[in-house]
């Protein structure tokens, strides 16, 4: 092959769990043996976003994806890839409808259908080098911005770009930094909010470990813009690699001095620490947030004052969370009018969303606003796992609101969402089918936030704990008609009069199920019975002595003994249920279909 | 007392309690006053925490030496030299205030000469505190918009005591920083009527609002209001009437709710001299060391059980309500007093405390315009020369009392005593945050939480010596010993013992230098040599 | 000064520019429930009792945080604030003790009072309750944490009027507590036992241990006196009942301290009923002091001290007064000395 050629190994957290860092020693080994060295090489990159499949790695420049690829697939792939030109037909992805192996990303709708800016260097470069970045256009915006533009000049393209944070709330991020710059102050903070700590939520994570310069240069324009000389980088401990990876950014962009003092020789200052966060969830909150930095008790503080005109030690303070920084320098340098015709009137560009749950292909996508749920859902994520039926979206992670098959064709922007009773948020979509419970799910969520609850105002700390109870008792079978009043009194109550969004949203996985799940509710509480057959307490297990064939499998992986018969005197197995604990097992293991559970 | 009054024209704490949270400086020399005087301890605490500057001059780690941002620990009895060598550097900077010492001040002259022999690098020996750490404190104190000092005991308890005072009021006047709100020079007054029993003229040379008792015209207006013709000449001041009864000179003591036998200093020789009476009476409200002297014993009554009006260390004179009965057979010690001048041919006679107020304005300018109706729950802080004035937050605005602020230069003098060979450690005295002088031994709850004394030696003294921590060894003094536990830590510096003065069981000042500053006459109490030795068991 | 004038529950009212809407309904005599706002203390916003209706804002403002503004529509007492602030205290009381019977704060707990007001019944929510060791260790300050609704007072006076820090929130959650750091007693803690976490303590988490079954907050006059203590003046208020002094309250009006006191002031009371007590004259006679009646006593003095200056002059009579009495006693014994004895020979130790 006379042209070079770059084998992308994805080295993101989700991978390298799968194994993908021996791959990356060993295909260096095989191109070595090989002797393809100076024709091949090989990256660690980050998240390439197709965890369902990973470890996965991309064949450049053909753009051909491998997924699940094991230690031992190596030779094969370098021999038939690199040496013969050939596919490897059994670790290419097989597209559901036509059951035939797909080879580029191109035909992958997983990929096809998706826009990467955010994500443009994600998966393609090697994180921990500036020089990749720098290849891909990095560190232009700045340089733009600091010969080009004055501060007003880059926080009127900013505004103009109608960007909107990304962290929830869905903030005019151009309006917030100008608070920040009008407020008068002879010190001004920078915080990037990198407390991702969504279940199932790792936008952010993929975006420090796959891409930690395009945060720092977003976060250089903002300081710029807002006339910020320190920032801070909060990130959670738990996020090891991106630290690494932040911490090697920083070293190498100082050493490039574009972190610093004079930065490119224009006079202006910046410098940038990582600060790791102790693991609460609350401190996601900015105010929360920066009580931590300051070495207090996270716990979020009334606003007003707000953070621009009051943050970190009492100055002025900005904090955008990851995505949204990163995002900037792709407006400056690309301009505002690029960046608007992504997405829909009022929410601009793309969002990054992490699929999980009952998806066939679980993973991170960025696609413009505006792209409906079923897009997301049954195109990029190739429809619900198993062949069950869809059943509800959790979007906008533990806070955010179950979104019913009806709803589905949701363009997904920030007013829209939280028209329907859930919200974009960080971008977690959690997918499920019919075999989850609603009112489990909305007790699952409960526990989280009642766990992840600060404890300062009155209605999150205590009202948390008792929906939590409320909920916990109807999965229980011991929920009163009463209790679906007593719960939505209490949730609009802790929705109305929480201190902090992560109070005010607590109830929404409770709000959002009682209407459009209210039947769910009202089956555990009226006939004691779980309609997805999910709540232990509410099963019961059942074998047709009919078609019973006395086999005894059912009886020995019993692990309570509850179930009795004998084939010698013809006596069909009987489940005695005061014993049972409705683990299933019998069920699974009856090959004749005589368990049912209702 | 007698310091400020003569730099300034009136010894009072220049400001208010109230100002001190919105100061930018505070230097704190010789005060403790998180334990001794806690609530003004907070209100520092509160400027601290809106971003004022701390400079402490104390040779213990105390708790404001902690939360400072300069912490000078000087050998005990260097005050003067400290603050000349500060001035020094201020003067040697040009950080002074030129246009206040032009206008407000005399003598600025004089000082300047004489503290050009304390250049920074000689006062750092005699004082033990870093060359920088003075620059440091001089900088902030001088440049700041406004700057307070307070100082207490670790002052005045000195054979110079009157002489630290002054230096400290050279150095405000340099600056600038008096006569103006959150600044000035402010001794925190010990007890809690101290500034009351001064005012009133519980003095042996002056009566009521310091008019002499050597000034005819102030002599004549007393002996009109009280109709009799009175001494011209100064009495007696406690040291010496315990020097006079010794010699006889002294034949009868009339002692009203104090106890010195516990805590004025060698209390051995105070002893002696109440024992060479004829006659002693106590009026006390509870069985005191020199009660139990007493030929006879008063039962006065608690500030729960009387009315009338304290003046705290701010000058705000405030109402003491009775609350309840005198205890048993007690009486209001007022009444008691009346009683008795009755009984010896001059009635007095008054239907309330009220009443004597309305005396006390009657004749004192500073009170003129103070009844006890007005005092109501806020106070009036004096001088209040008339019935519609509402009283004076901070003094020598414009103008000192006594017109210009005089500089007096200072020299520096040793203490007293010194340790030696024989008595080779010092022994500082003080008080602890729960406990007040003798008065808190009789709260049951305050007792429990601190039971007893513990006196604190350096751990390298205890190394030394062979102690251990909570040993309880022998202290002594050439004036007498005492059995008392200790600590060891580092809060006092090598060579020095701290002790409290609250304790009966380890009665501190048998152990205390009954020298005394020339013009007030207050002990050193907090300078003397004393040894320790392990008890043979 | 700039003025504001805004509508609450359809009431004109003109406030001062920087008040906050809670301020504007105190000055204006509308109610509004508190917990965790003082005066004294920044406002934490936090128990969420005040909230408040207000037109074009989102959700429901706690009134306490949230400035005035010229033309602000508020609406104090509509059912769905009230039903609000109702929920909040059912959660309150649900997981509170229900001892009120026997709680020392009866009769003077916000607590209570709200509940009461708001008909809150205590049945609403049923679950998990705290179940949390008394700190009981030290003579001063009875702290039940299960009483505690987390207010968060007693945290803001001690690091804003104390300057100590000692006490602040740990745990999450429902598991949330106050206390000083790694959950000590008080005793083990950095703590002054100023007490001025006492003295905010809107429920009966925190009291003045020595006061505990001593009486009632209707059977107790309030005597506003100054402090025995140091030269610092604090006034404080004697709790009295039936004649007997039983301690100490804040009293927030007191000029110089406000709230604060120190641990001698607010906990040092019962040296008045001490058992070193004098209360009866003595006169020695054979070496020993035995009781007398006043008379004698007084008699005895008044012919020795004539005695005395008659034989050696008024100058061998002196007086120690006292710094510990008041004025006017001060004023009378150097008037006793100089115009009745006939000598100033008067001293007190005046320096120390």
């Amino acid at each position: 092959m006379a042209e070079n050629q770059r084998i992308l190994v994805c080295a993101g957290t989700g991978c390298a769990s799968s194994g993908a860092l021996p791959i990356i020693d060993i295909l260096i080994d095989e191109i070595k043996r090989q002797g393809l060295e100076e024709t091949v090489s090989v990256v660690g990159t980050g998240c390439q976003g197709f965890c369902e499949k990973g470890p996965t790695l991309v064949i450049e420049p053909q753009q051909i994806l491998y997924t699940r690829v094991k230690g031992e697939d190596v030779a094969e792939i370098i021999e038939q890839e690199l040496v013969k030109g050939e596919r490897v037909e059994r670790l290419l992805l097989v597209d559901q409808e036509t059951q035939k192996p797909v080879s580029s990303m191109a035909d992958i709708n997983f990929f096809a259908k998706q826009h990467r800016i955010v994500l443009h260097n994600c998966g393609v470069i090697d994180p921990k080098k500036i020089e990749d970045y720098t290849a891909r256009e990095g560190y232009k915006a700045i340089e733009k911005a600091l010969k080009e533009m004055s501060p007003e000049d880059a926080l009127e393209e900013v505004k103009k770009s109608g960007l909107r944070g990304r962290g929830g709330a869905g903030f005019p991020t151009g309006l917030k930094w100008g608070f920040c710059r009008a407020t008068p102050s002879d010190k001004k903070y920078i915080i990037c909010n990198a407390d991702e700590g969504d279940p199932g939520a790792f936008m952010d994570r993929s975006v420090l470990e796959g891409d930690p310069h395009s945060v720092i240069e977003g976060m250089l324009i903002g300081a710029y813009a807002i006339g910020a000389d320190e920032g801070y980088i909060y990130c959670r401990a738990e996020y090891p690699l991106a630290i690494k990876h932040l911490g090697i950014a920083i070293k190498q962009a100082e050493e490039a001095g574009y972190l610093g003092d004079n930065i490119l020789g224009s006079g202006f200052n910046f410098h940038l620490k990582v600060f790791e966060g102790a693991g609460a969830f609350v401190c996601g909150e900015e105010t929360a947030l920066m009580a931590s930095i300051e070495g207090k008790r996270g716990m979020p503080r009334v606003r007003p004052p707000f953070p621009a005109v009051s943050g970190l030690w009492g100055k002025p303070t900005n904090v955008n969370n990851v995505e949204t920084w990163s995002n900037v320098p792709h407006i400056l340098r690309k301009g505002a009018e690029w960046y608007t015709q992504f997405g829909t009137e009022k929410s601009k560009g793309t969002k990054i969303f992490a699929l999980t749950g009952k998806v066939n292909n679980t993973g991170l996508v960025e696609v413009p606003m505006g792209t409906t749920l079923r897009e997301i859902i049954f195109d990029i994520g190739d429809g619900i796992q198993g062949g069950k039926k869809f059943k509800a979206v959790q979007i906008g992670g533990p806070s955010g609101g179950c979104l019913p098959e009806d709803m589905l064709d949701l363009a997904v922007d920030y007013d829209t969402l939280t028209q329907a009773g859930a919200m974009v948020g960080s971008g977690g979509l959690v997918i499920m089918d019919e075999t989850t419970c609603m009112v489990d799910i909305a007790r699952y969520f409960l526990n989280f936030t009642k766990k992840e609850s600060c404890g300062k105002c009155t209605p999150c700390r205590e009202g948390t704990t008792r929906m939590y109870e409320i909920l916990d008792r109807i999965t229980k079978g011991e929920g009163k008609e009463e209790d679906l009043d007593t719960l939505e009194n209490l949730a609009l109550t802790i929705k109305e009069t929480s201190l902090c969004a992560l109070g005010q949203s607590a109830p929404n996985p409770i709000l959002a199920t009682l209407k459009y799940f209210r039947h769910e509710y009202e089956a555990h509480i009226r006939d004691h019975k779980c309609p997805a057959h999910n709540c232990s307490a509410l099963l019961s297990y059942t074998i047709d002595a009919e078609k019973c064939k006395m086999c005894s499998l059912c009886a020995k992986n019993c692990p309570v003994n509850c179930i009795t018969g004998d084939k010698k005197t013809n006596t069909p197995y009987v489940i005695d249920e005061d014993k049972c604990i409705k683990c299933g097992t019998c069920m699974d293991k009856c090959k004749f279909g005589a368990v049912t559970r209702a | 007392m007698a310091g400020l009054a003569t730099s300034f024209g009136s010894g009072a704490m220049t400001n208010s309690i109230n100002e001190i949270p919105n100061t930018k400086v505070m230097f704190v020399i010789g005060s403790n006053a998180t334990e001794a005087h806690p609530v003004i301890g907070t209100k520092m605490k509160q400027a601290l925490a809106k971003g004022a500057k701390l400079i402490v001059a104390d040779p213990r780690e105390i708790n404001l030496a902690e939360c400072s941002d300069i912490w000078m620990r000087l050998r005990p009895g260097t005050d003067i030299p400290l603050i000349n060598g500060i001035m020094n550097i201020i003067i040697a900077n040009g950080w002074e205030d030129r246009a206040f010492i032009e206008e407000r001040t005399e003598g600025f002259e004089k000082l300047r000469e004489s503290v050009q022999k304390f250049p920074p690098e000689v006062v750092s020996k005699i004082t033990g505190v870093p060359v920088e750490q003075l620059v440091e404190a001089a900088r902030i104190y001088a440049t700041a918009e406004c700057a307070e000092i307070f100082y207490t005991l670790g002052i005045t308890e000195h054979t110079c005591g009157t002489d630290n005072v002054m230096s400290l009021a050279n150095l405000a006047m340099l600056t600038g920083n008096i006569g103006k709100e959150s600044s000035g020079v402010n001794p925190l007054r010990g007890q809690n009527n101290v500034q009351g029993a001064c005012d009133m003229g519980a003095l042996p040379n002056v009566y009521t609002g310091y008019q002499s008792v050597t000034n005819p015209e102030a002599r004549a207006k007393f002996e009109e209001a009280w109709g009799v013709s009175l001494d011209p000449n100064p009495g007696f001041m406690i040291p010496d009437m315990f020097d006079a009864a010794v010699s006889k000179n002294l034949r009868a003591l009339y002692v009203l709710g104090e106890d010195p036998v516990i805590t004025d200093a060698d209390a051995n020789h105070v002893r002696k001299g109440l024992q060479a009476l004829d006659f002693l009476v106590v009026q006390e409200i509870f069985m005191s060391e020199t009660a139990k002297l007493a030929d006879v014993v008063l039962p006065g009554a608690s500030y729960a059980e009387k009315t009338g009006t304290f003046t705290n260390t701010e000058r705000r004179v405030q109402m003491v309500n009775q609350a309840i009965k005198p205890i048993g057979n007690a009486r209001i010690d007022g009444d008691i007093i009346c009683d008795l001048a009755t009984r010896m041919g001059y009635p007095f006679v008054y239907s309330s405390s009220a009443e004597v107020m309305e005396e006390i304005a009657k004749l004192t300018p500073s009170f003129a315009g103070i009844t006890h109706e007005r005092l109501g729950t806020q106070g009036l802080q004096w001088p209040v020369p008339n019935s519609e004035h509402p009283g004076t937050k901070f003094l020598h605005e414009g103008k000192f009392t006594r017109g210009k602020g005089v500089f007096v230069p200072i020299e520096h003098q040793l203490p007293g005593e010194q340790p030696d060979e024989e008595y080779p450690l010092l022994l500082s005295t003080g008080r602890k945050l729960s406990l007040y002088n003798v008065f808190t031994q009789s709260s049951e709850a305050l007792v429990s939480h601190s039971p007893e004394e513990l006196a604190e030696v350096n751990p390298l003294d205890g190394k030394k010596l062979g102690l251990e921590d909570g040993e309880v060894v022998k202290v002594a003094s050439r004036r007498g010993e005492l059995e008392t536990k200790i600590k060891l830590t580092e809060r006092v510096p090598e060579g020095m013992v701290f002790m409290t003065l609250h304790y009966d069981e380890a009665p501190t000042n048998v152990l205390t230098n009954g020298a005394y500053d020339k013009v007030t006459k207050t002990y050193e109490y907090k300078v003397c040599g004393i040894k320790i030795s392990k008890l043979n068991k | 000064m700039e003025w504001l004038t805004l509508t609450i529950d359809g009431r004109e009212v003109s406030v001062p520019k920087g008040s906050t809407v809670l301020d504007a309904c105190r000055m204006n005599n509308i109610p509004i429930p508190t917990l965790c706002h003082a005066p004294e203390l920044t406002s934490a916003g936090a128990c969420r009792l005040c909230v408040v209706q207000i037109e074009g804002m989102r959700n429901l403002p706690p009134s306490c945080v949230t400035q005035a503004a010229q033309g602000m529509k508020v609406e104090t007492q509509n059912p769905k604030v009230r039903s609000a602030r109702k929920t909040i205290l059912e959660l309150l009381v649900a997981n509170h003790p229900l001892d009120c019977m026997t709680c020392q704060k009866m009769g003077d707990c916000s607590l209570a009072e709200y509940a009461y007001e708001y008909g809150v019944t205590g049945e609403v929510y049923h679950g998990a309750k705290r179940d949390l060791p008394i700190d009981n260790g030290n003579p001063f300050i009875l702290r039940d944490p299960n009483k505690c609704i987390l207010c968060g007072k007693c945290i803001r006076a001690c690091s804003e009027i104390q300057g100590k820090s000692i006490l602040d929130f740990s745990f999450r959650g429902f598991d949330t507590q106050v206390g000083p750091a790694f959950n000590l007693p008080y005793n083990e803690s950095d703590c002054d036992f100023c007490g001025s976490c006492v003295s905010v303590c809107p429920v009966g988490a925190l009291v003045e241990k020595k006061m505990v079954g001593k009486g009632r907050p209707w059977e107790v006059s309030k005597v506003q006196t100054t402090c025995p203590f140091c030269g610092v003046g604090c006034n404080f208020d004697l709790n009295v009942k039936d004649g007997k002094v039983i301690g100490v309250t804040s009293n927030p009006d007191a000029p110089v301290n406000g709230k604060a006191l120190c641990v001698k002031g607010r906990f040092g009371m019962d040296m008045i009923y001490s058992e070193n007590r004098v209360t009866t004259p003595l006169i020695r006679k054979d070496g020993v002091l035995v009781p007398a009646e006043w008379d004698e006593a007084l008699d005895l003095i008044a012919s020795k001290l004539g005695e005395i200056k008659n034989t050696y002059g008024p100058n061998s009579i002196g007086a120690l007064s006292s710094a510990h009495c008041t004025n006017e006693e001060n004023y009378l014994m150097q008037k006793f000395m100089r115009a009745v004895i006939g000598t100033n020979n008067v001293d007190h130790c005046a320096r120390t």
